[in-house]
Formats: C-alpha cells, structure tokens, sequence
C-alpha cells in the first residue's frame, strides 16, 4: 500500500505550487501515471482522499491519465506498445526490447487552482 | 473569479528524487559503493547480507541499514558480521525512502567506507519507486518463491541491477525449475543479469562478492559518478522551475 505516501507526496507537492501560485485552494490535480509505475488507481484515489484531508487540496477531484508501456523494438526498429501484460517482450516479432519509451511515470501534470476571492466566494 | 490552470509536469517523488541524489552525490564523494537488496519476505536477504558483510569485512570497511516495520532482530543479525549496522523501522511504511537512509547514516562517518548495503523492507511490489541513491538495486528471487514471480512481480524487477536466484541448495527439494525462473527474469527485465546463490551452502558466493568489488573498483574509477543519476531528475528541476 505504498498508494498512501504517493498520495502524500501528490498532496504536498500541489499544495506548494499552489500556494507559490497565489492559489489557496485545489480543484482539480491531473496526474500521469505509467502502467509499469505499479500504482493502484483506486488505492490511489482511497489514498488522496485521506491525505488531502485538512489541506489545500481537500475535496478535490483527482483525474489520472494512465500511459501504456512502450518499448523500443531494435529489430523492427519501431516503438511498440504492451497493451497486455508486462513482457517486454516485441509483440510482433517476439525480440526482446529492454528499452523502455515510457510506462513509468509518476507525474504531476497540473492543478487546477482557486484563489483567494473565488474561494471565498 | 475562474479557477486557474497551472502547467507543473513535475515529478511526484521528486522531493525523494532530490535527496535520493544528493545522497548519491555522498556516497560518489565518499567512495562508498551502495547497494540495495530487495525482495519478498523470507527470499532471504538478511542471510545473504550477513554472509556478504561478513567475507567482505576480512578486506573492506563495511556499514548495513536494514528497513522493517518492527523488531530490531534483522540489525542483530547483520551486526554479526561485524559491520555497522543500524535498524529502520518503518512503523506501517512498506518500503524505504530515502529520507529514512539519510537519517540511518547521519551520524556514521561513511567517508572511506567501501560497501554500504541496505536491506529494503521485504516487499515485492512498494519498494520500486524510491531512489535511495543506490549504485546497484539487487533483487532477491528465492526457489521457495515459485518460478513465476517475476512474471506476477514485474514492476520492482525492472528496476534491478542484478537478480540473484537464492537459496538455490533447496532448488530440488521444491522441484524448482531454474532455467523457468532464468526465462522468466530474462521476459520481464531482458539483459540484467542473474546470479544463482546459496548464502547458506556458499554457492555463488564467490561470484557475487567478485562482482561488488568489480562495481566498487569502477566506481572509485570513475568518481564523481553522479552525471548520469543527476540527469535522471533534471527535467524534474526545469519543469518545476519553468512553471514558477
């Protein structure tokens, strides 16, 4: 359950770049997140829910866009994407492909942020 | 007033990340070379590293930090070999950050220590995100594991240096199928290289020692080796920076 100290990194991160920003509260965090990034996204949501409590972020919507796995085939000399499973393995012609293009991100897109007048409001 | 978008693409561990290179930048500047064990619990990484500690003491300045969520018996254990050692407990946490390691070693003197090793929490899946500022993260697959592991645990094998297939002296015992497990590792992670290893019997003990004093030799080589790690998370640095 490794989702609760992501979520309390996401947590905290936000709220920096937000309160950088002027903004007070968070609305929205759009996050990236690799399918090989072993994340969970429902432990994930459960996760944030609990660590945004008390903070900027609380009550905020949490939009996760997912990002196949994509490997470089350096005998089709093409990148191919592992739509089933974790093999990295070249779903066309069977090489093996060690190059990983993407799949492992753990990212923080953007937030959308409300300052102080809307806030209130 | 409407709601304002901020562009971060910032990297959600990158505080870990930061600290994990500084570390890195350290352990280079020290000349210590830093490896982190993971695996399942019970693959036997405990047994391995105090085996480790133990033959590399006869040559080498040596320390060990073991993550658990409770109970100090992996450092006694370690301790034995004579290195120190210090115990992380983690509470309910499931891995090792690299904060946790920072605190473990700050108030060691590591400067001319040859060989840091650090026992991650046993855990197949959380520890795979966290950077501790490792030189070699070593993967631990036991043949009491079953040889599809790898398969059912690909995320914190793609980010292993080395595999080493342990407690290999039990392998027919359990009817193991060891060039299953090989195929298996070589599906998930292609080209890393593997080990087969008995702590116990000494199987293979050799040729692990022989590698972590080969990797330790390249790096006081090529020290400061912290160039290619540092790049890993400067897109992290321009992104947060350019969003500001």
């Amino acid at each position: 359950m490794h989702e609760l100290s992501i979520a309390q990194c996401v947590v905290e991160e936000a709220c920096e770049a937000a309160s950088r920003s002027g903004g007070v509260r968070v609305t929205k965090l759009q996050l990236r997140i690799g399918a090989l990034a072993g994340i969970v996204d429902e432990a994930l949501r459960f996760s944030f829910e609990v660590a945004a409590e008390g903070t900027a972020c609380q009550g905020a919507a949490l939009v996760i866009e997912r990002v196949e796995l994509r490997v470089m085939c350096k005998h089709c000399e093409q990148s191919r994407a592992i739509s089933d499973g974790f093999l990295l393995v070249c779903p066309e012609c069977g090489s093996p492909t060690p190059d990983i293009l993407a799949g492992q991100e753990l990212e923080l897109t953007s937030l959308e942020v409300q300052s102080h007048a809307a806030a209130d409001s | 007033m409407q709601p304002r978008i901020l562009e971060l693409r910032t990297k959600i561990l990158k505080k870990n990340d930061d600290l994990a290179r500084q570390l890195r930048a350290d352990f280079a500047r020290w000349g210590v070379l830093v490896t982190n064990v993971v695996s399942g619990p019970g693959a036997g990484k405990t047994e391995l590293l105090a085996r480790t500690l133990a033959r590399l003491n006869a040559r080498y300045r040596t320390a060990a930090v073991v993550g658990d969520l409770a109970t100090e018996n992996d450092a006694a254990r370690l301790a034995t070999s004579g290195s120190q050692v210090k115990q992380i407990l983690t509470g309910t946490m499931c891995h090792l950050e690299a904060e946790m390691v920072r605190g473990a070693i700050a108030e060691w003197d590591l400067n001319g220590c040859d060989f840091l090793c650090i026992e991650n929490v046993g855990n197949l899946v959380c520890p795979s995100s966290w950077d501790l500022g490792e030189d070699l993260r070593v993967l631990l697959c036991a043949v009491t594991e079953g040889e599809d592991k790898p398969l059912k645990y690909p995320t914190l094998i793609n980010t292993a240096d080395l595999v080493i297939v342990s407690k290999v002296d039990l392998a027919a015992a359990v009817e193991f199928d060891v060039d299953a497990v090989l195929g298996n590792i070589q599906k998930v992670r292609p080209g890393v290289p593997v080990l087969q290893l008995s702590a116990k019997t000494g199987q293979g003990m050799e040729e692990w020692i022989a590698f972590l004093e080969q990797r330790r030799a390249e790096k006081k080589e090529k020290a400061p080796a912290t160039e290619e790690h540092a790049a890993d998370g400067a897109d992290g640095f321009a992104a947060i920076s350019a969003a500001s």
